[in-house]
């Protein structure tokens, strides 16, 4: 009498574990990465890498989320049946069951690692002739950029020379090259133009992210670090700080404008040599 | 031997003030329970400020008047001031990573259960035990100390980079604060090697008669095996925070480059790195996070063997995949750096250790399927933490594949979907691994059951909890989500997130409340629960064998003699459903198969 209580309230445990997983995990978690695929997802890809990220990444998603439901309902199945068998089996091993499940995933996983070197290659390409080149300078908390006028040089820095007001970058006039370049706030870039950004920093870590390009550099003080991109939509977009750096991290926010050479020739015109 | 030790254990029981039995105690199942204890006032604090930040990130325009008056200094005009939100962020991550988890899984479980599991009287080193508990509290009082100092605690993040976390005008928390940060660090990693040369030692030196390693329960393998990590690991986080320290009070330059400029003002230091402060702290960070998930991985395994009454599937892979894992986990640091400004080709390497890593992992959670495939489960509290922890690994492990490629990182690096990835695959999954082993093993612990409708309804609020909490947080990654930040209010593409961090923040409070049942059912248990027999759970290991609570010495004048693996659950031809290990062949026949072989089999 007690023991048939028990097994029915264990059958209820094994029912109620079992369609917990199946609904909340499966259903709920499916159904919310649906509703999140309207709702919530990147930003519209706006540069060439975009693509063969997004779908790099779609495909991850195909196969972890197969996996994922794979699991899960395996789970809730044997826990459904656990809660009602009388005999457990003895079942200590099975070599080739161990195995297959060793090398499946195995053969899965080596799979996505060609695919992503793959595109890890293609993201690290060298800047093609004829990129922008513009160099990128984070302090906390804002962005500045330079770019390097008709000679097509930026010139040397020194931060001994620093000067919040009239030389925030700390160009040394002294280098024959510093007479034509640019210092902006705003970063202006070419639709279709391949894009050469020399990143640095000021004072700590800060990072270069543009979620529309799928672009994420470090900008590391001491080092000054090459991004390539090719960015393939006019639009505005915004530079988000994503490592923590300080006090206003959260506002350290950057304005780009992607736009035809035409108008971002003109707008070019507009801003001052840097140097004195 | 035996006999002299317990005789003389007997008497040390007997003559010892109350003092030396139950604070400065040697016994190892003391100094466990004080580990756990400790870490769960660790642990309410460490939750208290996730509730903190989740205010702030749900409810960014809400006043709270009580925590005004909790924190005046890190309010104004009821609100969480940006300085504080990043000690708060900083905090909540290096306590519940390094006074919570660690702490209590290594600290707590390890101790308690290690010399009951192998048929030991004590750990190696008692005294050395009881030096590794006490440097615990030194720790967090200069941890916590670091909230009342000028500029506050540290609040560079739990990863401490330089040179945010070297400079002392770089942010506020980086005066005092920080230097605190780093000795209550350095004093805690000299506890944690201890700990390990306690644990590697006795596993290897004190196992009793019979208890090969194939014989070893999967719980003693996970300890084992996280206890070298942690010897070959943290080391490398002591010499880096020392390094840092020298650069912070001494004007060393090991991670500061020259031509600084802070506050207008030129850095006096040159020649550093900041990337060496990243690749010295993920040597240990990454296998520190398994130090927290073999733990959990073997108590699992514990506690769903026995529940299934069925032995575990393929213990030979699961112990193989434990020392893949603890071996890959060495060579895969870099897959937290692939934007850091190491060289792209480097992070091709890393990739592939990392999705190496995914193997082993994937092993065990099978193997775990495999043993509930055909049991006859006893859905007990412990079983439903063991079989959400595969689930919330499985979840979280997932998400891990798409981090570990470097070009789709390139996106998510630093947004919330890397938080909610290891908030699933090892936060909450090490915390159910420790909800599974306290409900498992707290009658070994006090001799009381703890309250089964309380564990169940405490059960169901965090599962259903973890996943309302952080499943979202995936979504908020995507939509590109920086982790850290203060506010999301002024980017453009964080526009569309109030309602998922609102959703989150409701959930997570919800989460932090149910854990308060199982605090009350805790101490509640301890002293009214159910009294327990010596084997409540009909379990086959030894500590089984030993009274509950077990004395000082832990069994009777004689060791229990080991003749059989640990696993003989539902053994055909066996009078009961289970065999323990101090079962001779001769008594229970023991079939012959690849794992642990019983006495007269091939590897005896």
């Amino acid at each position: 009498m007690i023991e048939t209580a028990e097994r029915t309230a264990n059958r209820a445990a094994a029912r109620n574990l079992s369609l917990g997983i199946l609904l909340m995990v499966v259903v709920g978690g499916v159904g919310s990465f649906l509703l999140s695929r309207a709702r919530w997802w990147m930003p519209p890809g706006a540069s060439a890498q975009a693509a063969d990220i997004d779908r790099l990444f779609t495909t991850t998603l195909v196969v972890t989320g197969i996996a994922f439901i794979l699991v899960h309902v395996l789970l809730a199945l044997f826990v459904w049946q656990g809660g009602r068998r009388e005999q457990a089996a003895y079942f200590p091993e099975h070599k080739t069951l161990e195995l297959s499940y060793t090398l499946v995933p195995a053969a899965i996983l080596v799979t996505l690692v060609s695919m992503g070197a793959v595109v890890w290659a293609r993201v690290h390409q060298p800047a093609p002739a004829g990129a922008l080149l513009v160099e990128v300078r984070a302090e906390q908390f804002g962005w500045l950029f330079r770019y390097p006028g008709a000679d097509g040089t930026l010139a040397r820095v020194d931060p001994t020379l620093i000067n919040a007001r009239t030389n925030p970058l700390g160009i040394d006039p002294a280098d024959a090259a510093a007479g034509d370049d640019i210092v902006t706030r705003e970063l202006h870039l070419v639709t279709g133009r391949p894009v050469h950004i020399r990143l640095r920093a000021k004072d700590v870590i800060h990072s270069f992210y543009v979620p529309a390009f799928r672009v994420k550099q470090d900008a590391v003080p001491g080092m000054t670090l090459d991004v390539v991109f090719t960015p393939t939509r006019a639009g505005a977009y915004e530079i988000a700080c994503a490592e923590l750096c300080g006090v206003g991290h959260y506002i350290m926010r950057g304005k780009i404008t992607v736009e035809a050479q035409e108008a971002f020739d003109r707008w070019l015109a507009t801003q001052a040599p840097a140097a004195p | 031997m035996a006999v002299t030790h317990t005789t003389h254990a007997a008497h040390e029981e007997h003559a010892l003030p109350w003092w030396r039995r139950y604070i400065f105690s040697m016994d190892h199942k003391v100094i466990g329970i004080q580990y756990l204890f400790t870490s769960l006032f660790m642990a309410v604090i460490g939750g208290f400020l996730a509730m903190l930040i989740r205010m702030q990130l749900g409810f960014p325009t809400a006043k709270f008047y009580w925590a005004q008056w909790l924190f005046p200094g890190g309010f104004t005009n009821n609100q969480i001031k940006p300085d504080f939100y990043l000690a708060v962020v900083t905090m909540h991550g290096t306590i519940m990573i390094f006074f919570v988890l660690t702490t209590a899984l290594s600290g707590g479980f390890g101790n308690f259960l290690i010399p009951l599991q192998i048929g030991a009287r004590d750990m190696a080193f008692p005294f050395l035990n009881m030096l590794s508990y006490w440097l615990y509290p030194p720790a967090i009082v200069v941890l916590l100390a670091s909230f009342f100092v000028t500029g506050g605690a540290a609040s560079a993040g739990w990863t401490a980079y330089p040179p945010l976390s070297a400079l002392r005008n770089a942010v506020p928390g980086s005066q005092m604060g920080q230097t605190l940060w780093l000795v209550a660090l350095a004093i805690l990693i000299i506890a944690f090697l201890f700990g390990s040369l306690n644990y590697i030692t006795t596993i290897l030196q004190m196992r009793t008669r019979g208890m090969s390693l194939t014989r070893l329960p999967l719980t003693i393998w996970g300890l084992f095996v996280t206890a070298v990590l942690m010897l070959f690991s943290f080391p490398v986080l002591f010499a880096a925070a020392i390094m840092l320290l020298f650069d912070r009070t001494l004007g060393t330059s090991f991670f500061i480059p020259s031509g600084l400029v802070v506050g207008n003002q030129l850095v006096q230091h040159q020649g550093g790195n900041p990337l060496l402060w990243q690749h010295l702290f993920w040597f240990l960070g990454h296998p520190e996070v398994y130090v927290l998930i073999l733990p959990p991985m073997g108590i699992v395994s514990e506690v769903m063997t026995a529940n299934a009454r069925k032995p575990i599937f393929g213990y030979l892979f699961m112990v193989g995949s434990i020392i893949a894992i603890a071996f890959l986990s060495f060579l895969v640091w870099g897959h937290h750096m692939y934007v850091s400004g190491m060289h792209p080709l480097v992070g091709a390497a890393f990739m592939t250790t990392t999705l190496a890593i995914a193997i082993p992992s994937a092993v065990k959670t099978f193997n775990w399927l495999a043993t509930l495939w055909r049991a006859k489960i006893r859905f007990n509290t412990a079983m439903l933490f063991a079989i959400g922890f595969v689930s919330l690994f499985v979840t979280g492990g997932l998400t891990g594949i798409f981090l570990g490629s470097p070009a789709i990182d390139m996106y998510f690096q630093d947004t919330f979907f890397v938080v909610a990835h290891f908030h699933f695959v090892m936060a909450s999954a090490a915390l159910f691994g420790i909800f599974a082993g306290t409900y498992h093993w707290l009658p070994k612990m006090f001799g009381r059951m703890m309250n089964e409708r309380l564990g169940k309804i405490h059960f169901w609020f965090t599962f259903v909890g973890i996943y309302a909490t952080f499943f979202p947080m995936h979504f908020a990654g995507i939509a590109g989500m920086m982790r850290r930040i203060f506010s999301t209010t002024i980017y453009e593409h964080l526009q569309g997130l109030a309602g998922v961090n609102i959703f989150i923040s409701v959930a997570a409070f919800l989460l932090g409340l149910a854990q308060l049942i199982f605090i009350y059912n805790l101490f509640w248990s301890i002293f009214r629960g159910e009294r327990a027999g010596r084997n409540p759970w009909q379990a086959t290991t030894l500590e089984w064998e030993a009274p509950s609570p077990p004395p000082h010495g832990n069994f009777g004048p004689q060791l229990p003699e080991v003749h059989r693996w640990p696993y003989d659950y539902s053994l055909p031809g066996a009078s009961q459903d289970f065999v323990p290990q101090t079962v001779p062949v001769s008594a229970v026949p023991a079939p012959v198969h690849g794992g642990a072989e019983p006495d007269g089999g091939p590897a005896s």
